[in-house]
């Protein structure tokens, strides 16, 4: 039915065997060398090839989780706002709203080494070793009370690990659940019994980012609909706010490097927001940060070593701020900030000067 | 607009609205008159008068300023961060087929990465007689093949699985676009690294990851692999926006557009699945009983009235009225598009603008006469398979309330007296 089905069929009926001498070669490319293939080549199978050598448990995994992932992923893995949670959810798969974690749903453990090695932490990915990484896929085992705290992750043991959910996967069954029974001729008059009704309304649940003016009409009309009769899943937080321009502050303002800046801020925008509407989340806001004392920022939960600086006076100059963001954890040790550091002193530089465009 | 379907060179269009006239009567047929002259054509304008821009005030041009509304938006409560989000195409105000780069969906796991040309680099490894790297160069001296297809987001509709939630086409099915790529098919690649070591391919793999911190893996069945996929690197002409993958990105004919990886860097043939985080944790599909559909790759057969709906209402009072819209399908082409106005009891065959195309937007308009009272709009896909795109209902008494990804379902807009149209679920 498909195209995909019929191409299977096709190939198949062609034994699906490529012959290198009916194929054209160009002799274009070059060999890839072993040592490239090992750096690029790390992905992991359900059938455990390509996991490395190595080894890690839950305690090892604790510490670097506070470390690295906590910021979004919560304490215990619980997820902080958006982002995702990984442990949790037993038994929910079949209710509404399922929570999806890597103990409630993932089939494979083979993923989640696999995606952690390549692809986290979430701004400095690629950076975790062989044993780190084993230890942090024990520790959000352990979260999800699939191992305890003493079982040692490596390649030998990984099989040892049930993953609940592993059995909950099938081959996509549409041409036979879905296809089937949509086709044929379609109705094109009293196709329906009753007479038709709206059961539902989207201006009811007013969830739809709008351009500045048409939020106030829409509110009133809104305000007239009728109740909606079911209530949808996703819980919409806050409407989005508008983008704010930076308004030049200072007369030393260098607006090129604040372009810059700008680009470097890619890297905080994971965790702080600025400018007008910014809200804390999982860093705090960064309006007027430059030259200002350090832990003021209303309604953020700064850490303790973070605190403690701010009683002895700390003022974010431009000097102490470029300092914390060259490595955060040799500064401020404790920091809850998670990020890596700028270690370019003009990216530093650049952002700082991005962050003094934005006035408290 | 099209008049080819029409045999003897009367535009169909013509032809409707003379016969919707003739039956009304009074009601349209004369043409308004106007009470006084109007100043746009009886005074001198400014424009008639004086210059305008010299050739190169604008070296690559934008839109001009009156159509700044037509953009990306986004729907900042579905996820965490920027970096790691989606926004939707302006399809409620776009017409013909082809997305314009600059105002196409963007879907990104780490954020848009500049990667240069001369920085590029294309592995392919794994079970392969020579496994090869390509530079961008090197791609380029491969034949290519230029191929029209969308490009859908597993996610489109997504929010709507549980009730009628987002006010405007855009968010509603606007994970979505439409572009002519210039690329090398993926089995000419393959081919120069030599399929001998893999054996038999029926059961073989293709897994693929691009360059940035997300590399986003997918596993691509050989099948679909030496069938239609191709390594793009132009897209309507020009090249790849940063944002759709620059220099080069995956293309997937009718496939999700996660699979369609883009700054694509390693393809490496296997003998099964990674099972990688996006097509098990994310892109699978779970039922009311908690079990999930995996490999749900296709895009089955969709349609969206783009105009008049929440974000374009009608302005022009009754009269004669375009409804336009987009039907497409992953398993081949369109081949008929059906518009009700009661909410799905009667039906009336629209026109294509012309015939469906694989795995390609196709561009539908019923040229119908609005009588002022209240509609409720739907469109109906009907693909080359025979598949009939599905009401809510019927999607939802397969797979329940509780999944994410393809819903193809058909969309309702409430259209008022006044001309304004609301998202909604009907009975």
């Amino acid at each position: 039915m498909s195209k995909y089905l019929k191409s299977t069929a096709l190939l198949t009926a062609l034994s699906l065997v490529a012959s290198p001498a009916m194929a054209d070669k160009f002799g274009l490319g070059r060999t890839a060398l072993p040592e490239e293939i090992a750096a690029w080549d790390g992905d992991v199978s359900p059938d455990g090839i390509g996991l490395p050598a190595g080894s890690g448990d839950a305690i090892d995994g604790e510490v670097l989780f506070a470390d690295k992932c906590a910021a979004c992923h919560g304490d215990f893995a619980e997820g902080i706002d958006n982002w995702p949670k990984l442990a949790g959810g037993a038994d929910t798969l079949d209710r509404e709203d399922p929570l999806k974690t890597v103990g409630s749903y993932w089939p494979y453990l083979s993923t989640a080494f696999d995606y952690i090695k390549r692809s986290m932490p979430y701004g400095d990915a690629g950076t975790l070793t062989d044993d780190e990484t084993y230890a942090l896929v024990a520790y959000i085992l352990y979260s999800n009370d699939l191992i305890e705290d003493d079982f040692v992750l490596s390649k030998e043991t990984f099989f040892n690990v049930e993953m609940p959910n592993a059995d909950g996967f099938f081959v996509d069954n549409r041409p036979q659940t879905e296809y089937a029974q949509w086709s044929g001729e379609p109705c094109m008059e009293n196709c329906k019994d009753e007479p038709v009704k709206v059961t539902m309304r989207a201006m009811v649940l007013d969830v739809t980012p709008q351009d500045e003016g048409e939020a106030a009409a829409a509110e009133e009309e809104a305000a007239a609909a009728q109740e909606p009769e079911s209530v949808v899943a996703e819980t919409p937080a806050a409407q989005p706010e508008p983008e704010a321009e930076p308004a030049v502050a200072a007369a030393s303002f260098d607006a090129a490097l604040a372009a810059d800046g700008e680009k470097v801020f890619r890297k905080c925008k994971a965790c702080h927001q600025v400018g007008d509407g910014a809200k804390n989340r999982v860093g705090p806001i960064l309006n007027g940060i430059v030259d200002h004392p350090a832990g003021a920022v209303d309604g953020f939960k700064y850490s303790k070593p973070l605190m403690a600086a701010a009683e002895d006076g700390l003022v974010w100059s431009e000097a102490e701020l470029a300092a914390f963001l060259e490595k955060p954890k040799d500064y401020l040790k404790g920091t809850k900030m998670s990020f890596a550091g700028l270690k370019k002193e003009e990216d530093q530089l650049a952002v700082i000067e991005y962050l003094k465009s934005f006035a408290d | 607009m099209s008049d080819h379907d029409t045999p003897n060179g009367t535009s169909r269009r013509a032809f409707l609205r003379g016969a919707a006239a003739a039956g009304a009567g009074a009601l349209t047929a004369t043409t308004a008159k106007a009470a006084t002259p109007d100043p746009l054509i009886t005074e001198l304008q400014p424009w008639a008068q004086s210059f305008g821009d010299g050739v190169d005030e604008t070296p690559y041009g934008l839109p001009i300023r009156f159509e700044d509304d037509v953009v990306r938006r986004n729907v900042e409560w579905l996820t965490a961060d920027t970096i790691s989000s989606i926004n939707f195409t302006p399809i409620h105000a776009l017409d013909g087929t082809i997305t314009p780069q600059g105002c196409a969906f963007e879907r990104h796991h780490s954020g848009a990465i500049e990667l240069r040309k001369e920085d590029y680099r294309l592995m392919i490894n794994g079970l392969v007689d020579t496994p090869l790297v390509f530079t961008y160069a090197d791609l380029e001296r491969f034949p290519r093949e230029n191929h029209v297809y969308f490009c859908e987001c597993a996610a489109n509709s997504g929010m709507e699985w549980a009730g009628a939630q987002l006010n405007g086409a855009q968010f509603t099915h606007g994970m979505i676009h439409n572009m002519e790529y210039t690329g090398v098919p993926l089995r000419t690649l393959l081919e120069e690294a030599g399929l001998d070591t893999a054996g038999d391919l029926k059961d073989k793999w293709v897994f693929v990851e691009g360059a940035d911190a997300s590399s986003n893996g997918r596993s691509i069945p050989m099948e679909k692999a030496l069938d239609d996929v191709l390594v793009a690197f132009k897209a309507n002409g020009e090249a790849l926006r940063k944002e759709h993958g620059y220099p080069v990105r995956l293309v997937v004919p009718g496939w999700e557009g996660n699979m369609w990886v883009k700054w694509i860097r390693r393809i490496e043939v296997t003998d099964q699945a990674v099972e990688s985080r996006e097509e098990t944790s994310k892109y699978t599909d779970t039922m009311a009983d908690g079990t999930s559909r995996k490999w749900t790759w296709a895009m089955d057969a969709k349609s969206v009235v783009t105009s008049p709906s929440p974000q374009s209402p009608i302005t022009h009072g009754k009269g004669p009225l375009v409804i336009s819209g987009l039907a497409w399908s992953g398993n081949g082409a369109i081949t008929r598009v059906d518009v009700s106005k009661d909410g799905g009891m009667t039906w009336e065959t629209a026109r294509l603008s012309k015939p469906g195309e694989k795995m390609a937007l196709t561009r539908f308009y019923l040229d119908t006469e609005w009588d002022g009272s209240k509609m409720m709009l739907q469109s109906r896909a009907i693909d080359e398979s025979g598949y009939i795109q599905p009401t809510k209902t019927q999607l939802r008494d397969v797979r329940g309330l509780n999944s994410i990804y393809h819903n193809n379902a058909i969309q309702t807009w409430l259209v008022r007296e006044n001309g304004e149209a609301e998202n909604v679920e009907v009975s």
